[in-house]
């Protein structure tokens, strides 16, 4: 059906779309999820309770989010060269996912983290557990389940931002569906390309509540 | 431990939660010591400020004003390092359990010995013989959602006792259980208060646990102290509406019976084989008409009141109550509340 040139082509842009979201979703959670936690043990009902903190940071995260993700990586393009040396390409689109994502992973690990039970954190802190110690060994472990689910949710979202960064010169499988489907009408590779996505994004989303299903040991 | 130091001592402890319209007092003024060896019980009804309390004692609640000393440390003036270790000497358990849910029983008797920065094999080893106290050794490797509610405190109990300490905080410990289970973990924590020598602080709104297990008893009303001091005492003669309200919670719909003589007579625990109303009226060959009667088993012994109607004429009821008080009982004139 496809040339063997289209065909690798393809198998490059699938490998260059899991390269950016995979190493795009480890930075960014590893200042959205430090930023989640923050925002949890500041909140007013936390354990230690900032409240200026608290709504800076909810500030910073709500404008970030709030950017068109296109718009951002246009944005962020000085940055981007300065770091990676281009804004081409797969390598390049990693910044501008890490720093559209990890606002959104913060939010993620918020949500997850809030829902351990109040009384089990009070229980550790009646042991003597200092902040750090809840955080690490309360609030981290408890909230397991949901934070797989969650970075099921929050790998599948930079899967199709850097679809998207096809736009601007990004690399990866929506670089080939809108050179190749949008720019000069070949339906047929722009298809294959979405289908691609689509059985990526399956994929995750089912390893992801398959692992939090396994680590949840509360039923 | 000098038997004369408390272990806890509460003093003018008072606590206000900040809020709309110049903030919440729940706590007024508190005074309270609670010796080496109690089994103390804090008694009151919902929102009287028990849980708060509680929660004071091991600084979770910091006071607004006032001071708690635990084993002679002034708490106020602690560091917050030297407050976790403390804390190491307190062991909390809850109404709702809160176990880690992903970690199993053996796990969770752990916890609090990795807090304290013990080896994971020394932990272990310490765990199972707990488990094995609390009567839970096969349970080890399930996790709470396996677990009834019983075995659940059972193993936060075990878990609140790893760290060796010196006091065991109760927070409603057993009003998530069945009546069944709640003896049995009351039992239970009486044990360890025997054998170990844990001074035990429940905090309950209910009466059975404290006619069960405690020695020393406070009824919290409103915010303050209303009355404290040795359960047989406070129970047989309450001082304070509170604690007659706790108590007897009947008591109060008897008040419009009484348009005559009345008696209250005391059962302390002396007499309460003995058939005495029942001899005493055979005796007199008068009738006297029973208003009010509770008692209770506690400990063996029977304990309660009894609010009698004596006859109209004044010999047969002076006589009457002469017989009583001969009896050994303590009984007396009852005119305007029972």
């Amino acid at each position: 059906m496809f040339s063997r040139q289209i065909l690798g082509m393809l198998g490059t842009g699938f490998l260059e779309s899991i390269f950016m979201t995979f190493v795009s979703a480890a930075f960014a959670y590893l200042i959205g999820l430090p930023l989640g936690l923050t925002l949890v043990v500041t909140d007013k009902d936390g354990i230690r309770p900032k409240s200026w903190l608290n709504g800076i940071l909810g500030v910073v995260i709500n404008i970030l989010r709030s950017v068109p993700f296109l718009i951002l990586a246009i944005t962020v393009m000085p940055l981007t060269r300065s770091v990676m040396g281009t804004t081409l390409g797969a390598r390049a689109t990693i910044v501008p996912l890490v720093i559209a994502s990890a606002p959104f992973i913060a939010r993620l690990v918020e949500s997850a983290v809030k829902e351990v039970d109040k009384g089990v954190i009070e229980a550790a802190q009646s042991m003597g557990a200092s902040p750090m110690q809840v955080v690490l060994r309360v609030m981290l472990p408890e909230a397991k389940p949901s934070l797989i689910v969650g970075s099921a949710i929050a790998v599948t979202t930079i899967l199709s931002y850097s679809a998207l960064t096809g736009f601007v010169g990004g690399g990866g499988l929506g670089d080939i569906a809108i050179r190749y489907g949008y720019n000069r009408y070949q339906t047929d590779i722009m298809l294959v390309t979405v289908v691609i996505l689509v059985i990526i994004v399956q994929v995750i989303q089912e390893v992801g509540m398959k692992l939090a299903r396994i680590g949840d040991k509360r039923k | 431990m000098d038997r004369l130091e408390p272990i806890i001592r509460i003093q003018k402890l008072t606590k206000t939660f900040a809020g709309a319209g110049g903030g919440l007092t729940v706590l007024d003024n508190i005074d309270l010591d609670i010796y080496n060896g109690d089994v103390f019980g804090i008694i009151g009804v919902s929102g009287a400020g028990k849980s708060t309390l509680v929660r004071c004692i091991n600084f979770l609640e910091r006071p607004t004003s006032g001071t708690i000393s635990f084993d002679g440390k002034d708490l106020n003036r602690l560091p917050e390092k030297a407050l976790y270790k403390v804390r190491q000497s307190m062991g909390m358990i809850f109404q709702q359990f809160n176990l880690l849910m992903q970690r199993t029983a053996l796990d969770n008797v752990c916890f609090p010995l990795e807090i304290a920065g013990k080896s994971r094999k020394e932990s272990r080893v310490r765990a199972e013989a707990l488990l094995e106290l609390v009567e839970l050794p096969d349970k080890a490797r399930a996790y709470p959602g396996q677990l009834s509610g019983g075995q659940r405190q059972r193993v936060a109990i075990a878990r609140a006792l790893a760290t060796d300490p010196k006091v065991l905080l109760c927070d409603e410990a057993t009003s998530a259980l069945d009546p069944k289970t709640t003896r049995g973990v009351l039992a239970l924590l009486k044990e360890i208060n025997r054998k170990l020598g844990v001074t035990v602080v429940v905090i309950t709104h209910e009466m059975t646990v404290v006619e069960e297990i405690c020695n020393k008893v406070a009824v919290i009303d409103a915010c303050k102290i209303a009355e404290t001091g040795d359960v047989s005492e406070v129970f047989i003669k309450p001082k304070s509406l509170a604690a007659r309200k706790l108590f007897y919670p009947d008591d109060v719909t008897t008040e419009h019976f009484i348009n005559s003589r009345c008696c209250r007579i005391v059962f302390d625990g002396n007499s309460s084989f003995e058939p005495v109303v029942a001899d005493m009226v055979l005796r007199f060959r008068k009738t006297v008409n029973i208003i009010f009667a509770d008692t209770k088993n506690i400990g063996g012994k029977a304990f309660g009141q009894m609010v009698l109607q004596l006859p109209e004429d004044d010999t047969s009821a002076e006589k009457m109550m002469e017989y009583l008080t001969a009896k050994g009982l303590a009984a007396e004139e009852v005119r305007d509340y029972v």
